[in-house]
């Protein structure tokens, strides 16, 4: 049970993992999304998005701006302008 | 007859310069490499943009979809963005770049409307002034930066974003060379302002919830689908130019080998030809006495 994350930006494809849910800061608020989630589009405000390998683990942090959030069946897709670290 | 000397000389000549065409196309060699793992790179993020907004803007048409993409209801002033190389010695990708702005801007200029141009890259302004010297508009220098990245590409959009908006001009085209290979860059033209609805209207078969609405959605997406194109633009100039002149270069080393023999034969024969008459010469001068 996994959830297949992947973040890109216009430069390089950043992560593209399967993980166990990412916190991502929505336009209106937060939002995790799990494996199976329904299909879900959001922006997404500058922040940092929260990724949990594992559940229960600590959290990676990724700050991204100009985002854009898209959840489909393959899963959790991010589409970045600017990601830090 | 050139003397000897001459012929030396002009050999050397021809020998440094086959250096400098060796050693540029060496460098750009290398840094087509470079510029297509670039091109490479930004490849899925272009590619996912263009899907979901295609599925979105599906769902949203008509009065309700943002002014970039219904237009300014008009398309009588027309800008053509046409993206240049910085720097020569690439063969004919510049005067093909610009021969498909003339033809383009032309075509439009005879259908009466009004074209302007939008130059990113030095190399197009010269040719296209003299024949278009009055619609040659603004432009973006990008003959500062080392490496060409999103931020350009940001900059020309918000400009390009800005001056639609003030109503500078209603529709926009990006003209630009595609890169397929070492050998060929064809130039292309694609429409950038208004965006075209993209025709893949295939409608989605899950049902997807949006956050905020697909209008507030669209808004934001689309000056950053425009951003993206140019990007991509700005990257497959980026490996045209290095390509257009790794293939100009290695030409130019070729002839100039071809040339260094050519003289190498004349050079021998005109020093075997001087021994020659001084032998006669002094046969001559013994047979006289």
């Amino acid at each position: 049970m996994a959830l297949h994350f992947e973040l890109v930006t216009p430069a390089r494809l950043v992560r593209s993992e399967d993980v166990h849910m990412v916190v991502v800061p929505g336009a209106e608020g937060e939002f995790g999304v799990l494996e199976g989630h329904a299909p879900f589009m959001s922006t997404i405000r500058d922040g940092a998005v929260q990724v949990y390998k594992t559940a229960g683990g600590e959290p990676e942090s990724i700050e991204v701006k100009g985002g854009f959030a898209e959840v489909g069946e393959n899963g959790l897709t991010v589409l970045a302008e600017h990601v830090e670290g | 007859m050139a003397s000897l000397k001459e012929l030396k000389d002009r050999i050397g000549s021809v020998k440094s310069t086959q250096k400098i065409t060796k050693a540029k196309q060496m460098v750009a060699a290398a840094k087509l490499r470079k510029a297509q793992a670039a091109a490479e790179a930004a490849r899925p993020y272009a590619e996912r943009l263009a899907k979901v907004m295609g599925s979105i803007a599906t769902k949203v048409s008509g009065d309700s979809a943002p002014r970039l993409m219904r237009g300014t209801g008009s398309d009588q002033r027309h800008l053509l963005v046409v993206v240049n190389t910085d720097k020569g010695l690439c063969g004919g990708l510049n005067s093909n770049i610009v021969k498909e702005a003339k033809a383009r801007a032309r075509k439009l200029q005879a259908a009466g409307k009004d074209v302007t141009f939008y130059l990113v890259g030095k190399k197009g302004r010269a040719p296209l002034k003299r024949e278009f010297a009055n619609a040659i508009g603004e432009g973006f220098d990008t003959s500062a930066v080392r490496n060409i990245g999103f931020e350009e590409a940001e900059k020309i959009e918000v400009d390009l974003v800005a001056r639609f908006n003030k109503g500078e001009f209603d529709v926009a085209h990006l003209i630009y060379p595609v890169f397929h290979s070492a050998l060929a860059q064809d130039p292309t033209t694609q429409q950038l302002i208004p965006v075209p609805s993209p025709e893949t209207a295939e409608a989605s078969e899950a049902v997807v919830e949006y956050e905020p609405d697909e209008e507030a959605i669209l808004t934001e997406l689309l000056p950053r689908y425009v951003k993206t194109q140019i990007f991509g633009a700005l990257l497959e100039r980026e490996a045209s130019e290095q390509g257009a002149s790794m293939t100009a270069m290695d030409n130019a080393t070729r002839n100039a080998g071809e040339l260094i023999d050519k003289l190498t034969i004349k050079y021998n024969r005109s020093r075997q030809a001087a021994i020659t008459t001084e032998l006669i010469e002094i046969i001559a001068g013994a047979e006289a006495l």
